[in-house]
């Protein structure tokens, strides 16, 4: 490895390539993370689509469009592309991008590894899809692949086990490469205390990978050996145990929805600080916050099992924990709320969003809440009211921080303003649509729909029809968000200064280099760090 | 980037793959780590998958009455016939019991057939003590056999007051297709 | 024939339930019929407007700092970024009420874990994609399967409105019946893959696994008809497997265990009698459809690569032993029917396959020879008890 790392060196005096070649054999981790964007931002597409053929059948009772074992290929890949092909990689994409920038690092520490981790990733994510057009069609049993069920997929069980290794893999080596770069290139004078809450919540994020992307790389070989090679890990017949699945799982499963959130508090806690024109509130308590909510989201994963038939001294203390976790993120929100206290604030889209996402975030902190308390669980478990949940901890949280992050950084990135107007129109139609597409879902569940089923009662069709109207409106508003980069990247609504927003240069290292960023900064440690938020 | 920080570097990277390959087997360490916890909690209501070792007899306590049922189920329909030969017994803790289980070989062809226990309430599970059980190895039918296979327990005095009503279920899962497959 | 009376003795059963428990549109959770489930309601009701509550105080200082505080006013930015005692209140107090929720959350799980002193069990087992229930006490199990309507109806492109099919997808052939003011404790498993047994009016689920046991009681106090639905993930139709309860008064509960006893004895002498092949086919086509068609499909295409086609398959349309033998024991992801269905329904079912759905054998099989198959087994036993 250092040897990988020693010979980067003479790749310093000389800008990008030219070409296609100049994107496949790039170290630079710039150009890795608008790799990584470009990447999630189409998947994002992908998942999306599938979302709208599971909208589209649910818009009314009855089989209109596809066939069940069809729509539940749709829920399991729908799930499976949006965590690992765009959620994940455009954190990981922003990570390339910011880190390096926001702590005065020339380059990530590891760059060859970080262009194979990309690879890795794409890889992995056209070998998930190819499994769509494979015989007995793709996994369709959640992306949870609990067996038994699982076991009975067709020939893309062991194609899909395969992808999600790549996955895995190209995760880890994304998160050593953050934590090695974090460790050790820092400029001088950026302690740990003084970097960037985004840098902070993805060092957490990145030990929370290297301890869970194993685990379940694990479990799914267990999958692999329990079909092929006559193992019974979860097989009863063999002794085995179904249920040992799902401990496994969720072991990794609740860290990685927090791999989805921590960055996005980190990115919260960067945007709302610049345009409240105010230090960020309780910098130490946020770090220290973001910590025991990672800690605390490895002792408490049988809380997404309430239902399977635990001791009830099991189900105790796994509510009780959950619970627990209401603190540190109640402390997150309450120090959001009082960062913007008595600011001077501007709301340009970025800051739209980012309100948006504490609001909304917060509705779904709520509703976890709930859900915590066990026996309020027996009713709420694998119905809608989670689907409603889940969906307000992801897409109105981290999908929009996602594009929260991206009006913020387009500017600094690309050298150009882009066009406010639209941006805000693409804020209003996404912030309306996406409660339109899912708070109807907290009806639904508790009025006792079961979440994963291609067709419903008669009288769960009017929100039904309501939620899909939603779905169609926000999907296609994300078009807008697709203009606006290739609009931006042409020249957009004129040049961005180095600072862009007022005062940025206070808050992080990123604001104080030119606009656009050139392909090699910080070759020179940045002699003055800026101390705003403390 | 200078030589020293490169050492550097190249030492994390060890140090972090160290971890993720630790975290590779601890997830296979949670296999192990789940059946003692399984045992110590009464999770799932695994039962001990040996006979007991019974060192002296217990203490019959006359003074209460559990209510015993017995519960049998078929994978996949596999082609058994499989009950027990009563659906349930009052027994008093201490005093042992045989049980006869029946299962028939529906078929012309020879089966291996495993039968998994399960106990309800999963915390009484470590009560129920076996000293011998037709679960506690596969079984081989010949075609159309009949096996009449007895349970002989007791439950243990200490059960504590507040069980009443415990169930002993078993489900015969058909491995003849598994084992064949082993042997190719 | 046996089929249709139950069809229609489940209408009747229906009919008298319609008043109470009529599934309407509704925003929230049901309080359903029994005291836990009356208490998960209170517990739900009391976190949701402790949530208000939080929300209304948060949101509501956001908003009014988001309106006055904002630089268009002109308002000047503050430094202030830190305050221990702010930040130590801000969790004290959330940790002070989480506390006041977990009190009557553990009491209410205490309650619900409490299985013990139950009057009956019933055992429901989890199949995919339907539920099968015995009741311990006095031996009456059969199966139950989403109705014939329902299923016609939920076809892909079938033309037939949901909105007139009475109860789409929350209607069974054969629903469990329960007697009120009974408590009643419930073993579920699973015969293949997880399950999850909800009815919302009882306050609960819980899953049914494969090789385990798990329990769980109710005591239901108003008759009535109660619906749900498997709520994991089991596959295909896991959409299509849903749960009726019918809870009567008791002595009405003694007098359908009394019925539905004489029909299994009923069931006995209809397989003794000589049957028409038009009988047959009439009878086997409702087998097939509430038993084979969910996997094999409704016009017998099956699912390539998954569940063999019937039409012109070479098993239906050769020897008729070969045939029985199969659907007698099942064969990969099929189960033996053999146990599962009564003779009559099995040698019509058998018989309709092989004239039906684009096959035309022409022979046709009575369900004495059935009986007497099945019988095999069970003459064996008592002959050497």
């Amino acid at each position: 490895m250092s040897s990988v790392v020693a010979e980067h060196d003479d790749h310093h005096d000389h800008g990008p390539e030219k070409g296609i070649l100049r994107w496949i054999f790039t170290t630079n981790h710039k150009d890795i993370g608008t790799l990584y964007l470009f990447f999630a931002l189409a998947m994002f597409f992908v998942g999306g689509t599938m979302a709208l053929i599971i909208r589209s059948e649910l818009f009314e009772p009855g089989m209109q469009f596809v066939e069940p074992q069809f729509f539940n290929s749709m829920t399991t890949m729908h799930a499976l592309v949006m965590v690992f092909g765009a959620v994940m990689p455009a954190f990981v994409g922003l990570a390339n991008w910011m880190i390096p920038l926001m702590i005065g690092a020339p380059d990530m520490a590891l760059p060859r590894m970080n262009n194979m981790s990309f690879w890795m990733l794409v890889a992995g994510v056209l070998l998930l899809a190819s499994t769509l057009f494979m015989e007995g069609g793709a996994p369709a049993s959640g992306w949870t692949l609990y067996p038994p069920l699982v076991l009975q997929t067709g020939d893309a069980l062991p194609f899909a086990i395969f992808s999600v290794h790549m996955l895995g893999i190209s995760s880890i080596m994304g998160a050593i490469n953050v934590i090695v770069t974090v460790f050790n290139m820092r400029a001088p004078g950026m302690t740990l205390m003084k970097m960037p809450l985004f840098v902070w919540t993805w060092l957490i994020t990145a030990f929370l990978l290297i301890a869970i992307m194993p685990v379940f790389a694990g479990a799914v070989t267990m999958l692999l050996t329990d079909r092929f090679f006559e193992t019974s890990f979860f097989d009863a017949a063999g002794g085995g145990d179904p249920v040992l699945y799902q401990h496994i799982f969720w072991f990794f499963g609740h860290p990685e929805v927090y791999v989805m959130i921590l960055p996005t508090f980190g990115v919260a806690s960067t945007i709302i600080p610049v345009f409240a024109r105010k230090p960020l509130f309780g910098y130490t308590s946020m770090v220290y916050a973001t910590s025991a909510i990672a800690f605390l989201s490895f002792i408490v994963w049988a809380h997404h099992m309430f239902t399977v038939g635990m001791p009830i001294a099991g189900e105790l203390y796994f509510m009780y924990a959950t619970m627990l976790i209401a603190v540190p993120t109640g402390v997150k929100v309450f120090n959001w709320t009082a960062t913007m206290w008595k600011g001077a604030m501007t709301f340009e889209t970025p800051m739209l969003f980012s309100i948006a996402f504490v609001v909304l975030f917060t509705m779904g902190g709520f509703t976890g809440l709930m859900m915590s308390v066990a026996p309020s669980d027996f009713q709420y478990h694998d119905t809608y009211f989670i689907v409603a949940h889940f969906h307000y901890t992801l897409v109105p949280a981290s999908v929009f921080i996602l594009m929260a992050a991206g009006y913020f950084w387009l500017p600094k990135w690309t050298g150009n303003m882009y066009n406010e107007r639209i941006g805000r129109l693409h804020f209003w139609l996404s912030a309306i649509s996406v409660n339109i597409l899912f708070f109807p879902q907290h009806f639904l569940g508790l009025a006792g729909m079961p979440r994963r089923i291609p067709d419903y009662a008669v009288q769960f069709a009017d929100w039904n029809m309501i939620s899909s109207i939603g779905a169609f409106i926000y999907g296609f508003s994300q078009l807008i968000f697709v203009w606006i980069v290739f609009d931006t990247i042409k020249g957009g609504s004129g040049k961005a200064t180095d600072e862009v927003w007022e005062d940025a240069r206070k808050h992080s290292l990123e604001w104080t280099l030119p606009s656009p960023t050139p392909y090699h900064t910080f070759e020179k440690p940045p002699e003055k760090i800026p101390t705003e938020h403390f | 980037m200078n030589e020293l920080v490169a050492q550097k570097n190249g030492k994390l990277v060890k140090q972090l793959l160290l971890i993720a390959i630790g975290m590779f087997g601890f997830g296979y360490a949670l296999v192990p780590i789940y059946d003692v916890f399984c045992e110590i909690t009464g999770l799932n209501g695994k039962t001990s998958e040996t006979a007991v070792q019974v060192s002296g007899d217990y203490e019959i306590d006359l003074s209460r009455n559990i209510r015993l049922e017995f519960v049998t189920s078929l994978n996949k329909a596999a082609p058994i016939e499989f009950k027990s030969e009563v659906n349930k017994l009052e027994v008093h803790p201490g005093k042992y019991y045989t049980v006869n289980f029946i299962a028939e070989n529906k078929t012309d062809k020879a089966l291996i057939a495993r039968a998994i226990p399960s106990v309800t309430p999963g915390l009484t599970a470590e009560y129920l003590e076996k000293t011998q059980c037709f679960c506690f190895q596969e079984q081989k039918f010949e075609p159309r056999e009949r096996k009449l296979m007895p349970v002989r327990f007791v439950i243990a005095p200490d059960l504590p007051d507040k069980y009443k009503t415990m169930t002993l279920a078993y489900t015969f899962f058909d491995n003849t297709d598994r084992k064949l497959n082993k042997q190719k | 024939m046996k089929m249709r009376k139950q069809l229609y003795s489940g209408f009747a059963l229906l009919m008298l339930g319609l008043n109470s428990a009529q599934a309407a549109y509704t925003l929230n959770m049901t309080k359903g019929v029994t005291e836990i489930s009356r208490d998960v309601y209170d517990l739900h009701m009391l976190i949701l407007w402790i949530c208000v509550f939080i929300g209304i105080a948060v949101f509501g200082t956001m908003f009014y700092s988001i309106f006055h505080h904002r630089k268009s006013k002109g308002h000047k930015a503050a430094q202030f970024h830190e305050n221990t005692t702010v930040e130590i209140v801000w969790t004290i107090i959330p940790s002070l009420i989480l506390i006041g929720m977990a009190i009557p959350a553990t009491k209410a799980l205490v309650e619900l874990d409490d299985v013990q002193e139950a009057e009956m069990s019933i055992k429901v087992t989890g199949w995919q994609w339907k539920w099968e229930y015995e009741y311990l006490d006095n031996g009456i199990r059969f199966f139950s399967t989403l109705d014939a309507a329902s299923n016609a109806a939920r076809q892909v492109g079938s033309g037939i409105d949901p909105n007139s099919v009475p109860n789409y997808l929350l209607n069974v052939d054969h629903p469990l019946v329960v007697p009120i003011n009974t408590k009643i404790r419930f073993l579920f498993t699973a015969a293949d893959v997880i399950h999850s047994w909800w009815v919302p009016a009882l306050g609960w689920k819980k899953d049914t696994n494969p090789g385990f046991i798990n329990e769980s009681w109710t005591y239901v106090e108003r008759p009535g008809v109660y619906r749900g639905q498997c709520a994991e993930l089991c596959g295909k139709d896991h959409g299509f497997m849903p749960i009726v309860v019918i809870a009567m008064e008791k002595e009405e509960y003694a007098q359908w265990v009394a019925e539905k006893q004489a029909d299994i004895a009923a069931e006995a002498g209809a397989a003794e009698k000589e049957w028409t092949a038009e009988e047959l086919m009439a009878e086997g086509k409702a087998v097939y459809d509430s038993n084979c068609s969910s996997c094999h499909m409704p016009d017998g295409s099956g699912m390539p690569g998954t569940f063999p086609a019937i039409t012109d398959s070479s098993v239906v349309t050769g020897e008729m032993d070969a045939q029985i033998d199969l659907m007698m024991k099942g064969k990969g992801m099929m189960p033996a029917f053999g146990s599962m269905l009564g003779a009559v329904d099995f040698a019509a079912v058998a018989t309709y396959i092989r004239n039906d759905l684009g096959n035309s054998v022409g022979d046709s099989i009575q369900p004495k020879v059935i009986q007497s198959l099945q019988a095999e087994v069970a003459s064996d036993e008592e002959d050497e008890e």
